[in-house]
């Protein structure tokens, strides 16, 4: 911590600074998935907590192996992947919608008969 | 002689066959099979005995033991092992002969009585069971054999003497008979396992060898004042005391009598109750030479069971039951026979004429049952109130019912004669009051069973629904069979055949004792005749003035209410009852309670699996927190 | 020094936006505040040197993904209307189990963080090294996971089809 006050405003970002905007985001995302009752919301938190862990991976891939790309693959991928997921989602959310007229996740708490 | 297994494995086929094919088949098709299946191990069984009694004396004269089939069935240790086997020797070979014979008799006899019943098919494969039990008891090589078929026989005598189910008397009557010969089996069990626990072996020939290093382990043993072996011997008297309905013992064999008549002539006459005595037969080198005071104590024991038996037939009036009391107490003659002999020679006397003695007991009074069975056949009642004057409508069974009463009065030249007899003299010879009692129970059972041949016979008729009309040809061919056996029975000379050591014996009659038997006899058939040829008043006015004693021996001496008291008031309260409620309320409650608990679990952790994603998410969340912390920090 | 302004800028713009996307009341606002988080970390990527990331992140997630939601939601809601919140207490217990969470991670990270953290001077990456490691089959380089991703594209657009096709 003590970096921080010291670089502050003087060359480059200290990589505590990037890691906790992700965490804000990240526990931001676990609040709304835990306290909202729409589906859709839950997609968007899920969304947010991925975005996250993005930034995580891109920020340690700069700051502690620069010279590899792991971390900006693995995030290229996840960008990929979160798409797929997204699209899959809202396909079973407007079946849902179509089943029960809305989508509250409170109502999705039984299986098939 | 490896045709002996076909005799003891026949009669289980045809259970076998009989028991799964019941009621597909007409039912005189399962009485041809058992009939034939019958007379098929009849006849081997004469072979068997012709072949045995002609080859197997050794050079002095001594019938050997054969084993013509051995193996060994079960191994658990060096000392333990469990083996089947059939064994021939003079004696299991009479009583080969006897069972087969007695066997086939009811089951041709069945053909005729049972008819019309239902559960006809079941009837004749019990009987194949239970002939297959007692031949395979008889021949058994070693004491845990006996034991296996000893229980056989058991519980084809429960499902027969229960064969008529729908009848509470019937049902309670088999379980009785089943229990108490169970619980003296129980000694029976103890007594072998004592013995093969010292002598390290189940084995006959081993322990009947004479060879004193058998018994070595065993001498010198004591509990409680007595050797091991007289426990060990007691202890499998009392087993075979059981089985033989000696006293106190005994409660069981006259409510026997609810089975099938033909059944109560093969079983209750001739085969089952005598394997008691065919046990002690068996052991008798043992009995002998180790624990002489054991044999005395089993002579004794019979003595008193003869008595006891004969008084009480006196005043019974189911025809059945007479009969029932007449075989304990000819059972306890046996015993008795057994009891007083000595070994070798003229000391064996008594063995041989025990052994005798059960060979035409089983043939005339199984003649006795299946006559018996023929008036019943003919009256439709057990009682002899219902009875009288018979002689004029079944002329058949009147003769052979008479030849078999004059035998085992001990009339000459019948069987009974000659059998009984010997076992007087032999009496005698050990104690001379021993033998004056066995004399006076002669002389009491002439006198009831010739009350009991006038009752039926003789005296007013009675009316009948119709006329009582003669057994058909089936029904009477097995009473004229047994009747020429019981006459001409007496003649063959036993001693050559059967012996303790057996060794030739030749019979003398000891006219003294001949005489005072065969006198003691014609007066009390003189004082039957008297009594009851006629309609007399001879017999109430005896009643009323010995009333306490006629009522007590009708209800035959209240052992039956001893025993019920025993096991009511004593046994139930304070042993059953407390356990049933320990087992209901202690150990069902913790069962219960176990169930419970898991429900009241259950219940309570439903919540978990509650369906809401939100709440999964949480436990997820908290659950890797928890891990990763606990991962760092400890 | 700049570096430091647009970065806290961005940081700002975050942190603000995601907090009020998981709070609002209305459902196309939310969706409007997350568009606005990926913007913001689309310029996080750009300010690290990763330019193509940039440009990925812009096309697809603002692009494609939140299209998709603006369709989701207004196929599933009347825009406009406000959506109901959960119960005080059950916001209270989230609000407190993510706080909770990011004290934790917060502290192991700026604990640790100086021990394996060493100050490097960063270099940029060329499209070309992009291009190779994508397409390229020896150890680090990525052409299979490439072709599974492909396919699992597929997948997903069969599936989606299926599950929301009419009946």
């Amino acid at each position: 911590m003590g970096d921080l006050f010291l670089n502050f405003m003087s060359g480059t970002v200290p990589i505590e600074a990037y890691i906790g905007v992700s965490l804000i985001m990240f526990f931001a995302g676990v609040y709304g998935f835990l306290s909202r009752k729409s589906l859709i919301m839950i997609l968007v938190s899920v969304e947010l907590m991925i975005n996250a862990a993005d930034i995580n991976f891109v920020v340690f891939n700069r700051y502690l192996y620069p010279g590899q790309m792991e971390g900006f693959f693995f995030a290229l991928f996840t960008i990929a992947i979160a798409a797929c997921e997204t699209a899959v989602a809202i396909a079973i959310i407007i079946n849902i919608y179509r089943n029960w007229t809305s989508v509250e996740v409170g109502n999705l708490d039984e299986m098939k008969e | 002689m490896q045709y002996t297994l076909l005799i003891v494995l026949l009669p289980l086929l045809s259970f076998i066959v009989l028991g799964l094919v019941d009621s597909k088949w007409k039912p005189k098709v399962a009485g041809i099979i058992g009939t034939a299946v019958l007379t098929i191990i009849t006849v081997l069984s004469y072979y068997t005995a012709f072949e045995y009694f002609t080859t197997a004396k050794d050079l002095a004269g001594v019938y050997q033991k054969i084993i013509p089939f051995h193996f060994e069935w079960l191994r658990f240790t060096e000392y333990l092992h469990i083996d089947l086997g059939i064994l021939l020797d003079p004696i299991s070979v009479m009583m080969l002969v006897v069972i087969t014979t007695v066997s086939l008799m009811v089951n041709i006899y069945s053909l005729g009585y049972m008819v019309n019943e239902k559960g006809f098919e079941r009837y004749y494969a019990f009987l194949s069971l239970f002939t297959f039990s007692m031949l395979g008891l008889v021949v058994a090589t070693n004491i845990f054999q006996m034991y296996i078929f000893w229980e056989l026989v058991g519980v084809s005598s429960y499902l027969l003497i229960g064969f008529y189910y729908t009848k509470p008397s019937a049902v309670a009557a088999a379980k009785k008979a089943f229990i108490v010969t169970r619980f003296a089996d129980l000694g029976f069990l103890i007594g072998i396992l004592v013995l093969s626990f010292y002598t390290k072996t189940f084995d006959f020939g081993v322990l009947t060898s004479g060879d004193a290093s058998v018994f070595a382990g065993i001498t010198g043993v004591t509990f409680m004042g007595f050797s091991a072996l007289s426990w060990a011997m007691a202890l499998i008297f009392i087993g075979g005391a059981g089985k033989s309905a000696m006293f106190p013992l005994q409660i069981w064999l006259p409510d026997a009598m609810e089975g099938p008549t033909p059944v109560s002539a093969l079983i209750h006459a001739a085969t089952m109750v005598v394997a008691g005595v065919f046990l002690v037969a068996r052991l008798f080198p043992v009995y002998v030479e180790y624990t002489p005071h054991v044999l005395h104590g089993i002579a004794y024991v019979g003595a008193f069971t003869s008595l006891f038996a004969a008084v009480i037939a006196c005043v019974q009036t189911d025809i059945k039951r007479v009969l029932a009391f007449s075989t304990i107490s000819q059972i306890g003659f046996m015993m008795v026979g057994l009891g007083v002999a000595g070994y070798a020679g003229h000391e064996g006397l008594g063995y041989m004429a025990s052994m005798f003695h059960l060979f035409t007991h089983a043939m005339f009074k199984a003649l006795l049952f299946l006559g018996a069975g023929s008036v019943i056949h003919a009256v439709h009642s057990n009682e002899m109130n219902h009875m009288g004057g018979l002689r004029k409508h079944m002329p058949i069974t009147n003769i052979t019912f008479l030849i078999a009463c004059l035998a085992i009065a001990g009339i000459p030249p019948f069987s009974g004669f000659f059998s009984k007899d010997e076992i007087l003299a032999a009496t005698f010879e050990f104690s001379p009051y021993l033998g004056a009692t066995m004399s006076f129970i002669a002389g009491l059972t002439a006198f009831y069973m010739f009350r009991l041949y006038y009752s039926i016979f003789w005296g007013k008729e009675r009316k009948h629904e119709h006329t009582p009309h003669e057994s058909p040809f089936v029904m009477a061919f097995p009473l004229v069979f047994l009747a020429v056996v019981t006459v001409f029975a007496g003649l063959i000379p036993f001693g050559h055949f059967v012996t303790s050591d057996r060794a030739n014996y030749d019979i003398e009659l000891d006219k003294m004792v001949a005489g005072i038997s065969v006198l003691v006899a014609i007066i009390s058939i003189t004082i039957a005749t008297i009594m009851y040829r006629k309609e007399s008043e001879v017999p109430k006015k005896l009643a009323t003035s010995f009333s306490g004693l006629h009522r007590a021996a009708s209800n035959r001496f209240y052992i039956d209410e001893v025993y019920m008291f025993i096991t009511k008031k004593i046994v139930f309260n304070s042993i059953s009852r407390p356990l049933a409620w320990f087992d209901r309320h202690v150990i069902d409650a913790t069962m219960n309670g176990f169930a419970g608990t898991t429900q009241w679990v259950s219940l309570k952790i439903k919540g978990v699996q509650s369906g809401q994603v939100q709440q999964y998410a949480y436990v997820f969340l908290l659950g890797t927190l928890l891990i990763t912390a606990l991962i760092l920090f400890i | 020094m700049a570096e430091q302004i647009i970065f806290y800028i961005l940081a700002v713009i975050i942190a603000v936006f995601s907090i009020m996307a998981v709070t609002s009341k209305h459902i196309i606002r939310s969706a409007t505040y997350l568009l606005f988080v990926l913007l913001g970390t689309a310029g996080l990527y750009l300010l690290l040197g990763y330019h193509y990331l940039f440009g990925v992140q812009i096309a697809v997630y603002a692009g494609g993904i939140m299209v998709l939601f603006i369709f989701a939601i207004l196929l599933t809601n009347r825009p406009g209307e406000k959506v109901e919140l959960e119960r005080k207490d059950r916001r209270l217990v989230a609000g407190i189990t993510s706080l909770v969470g990011l004290a934790f991670c917060g502290h192991i990270i700026y604990w640790n963080i100086s021990k394996v953290y060493t100050y490097i001077v960063p270099a940029e990456l060329k499209v070309q090294d992009i291009g190779h490691t994508l397409m390229g089959t020896n150890k680090y380089q990525y052409l299979l996971p490439f072709e599974f991703i492909s396919i699992l594209l597929l997948a997903c657009i069969v599936g989606s089809l299926l599950i929301a096709r009419k009946r």
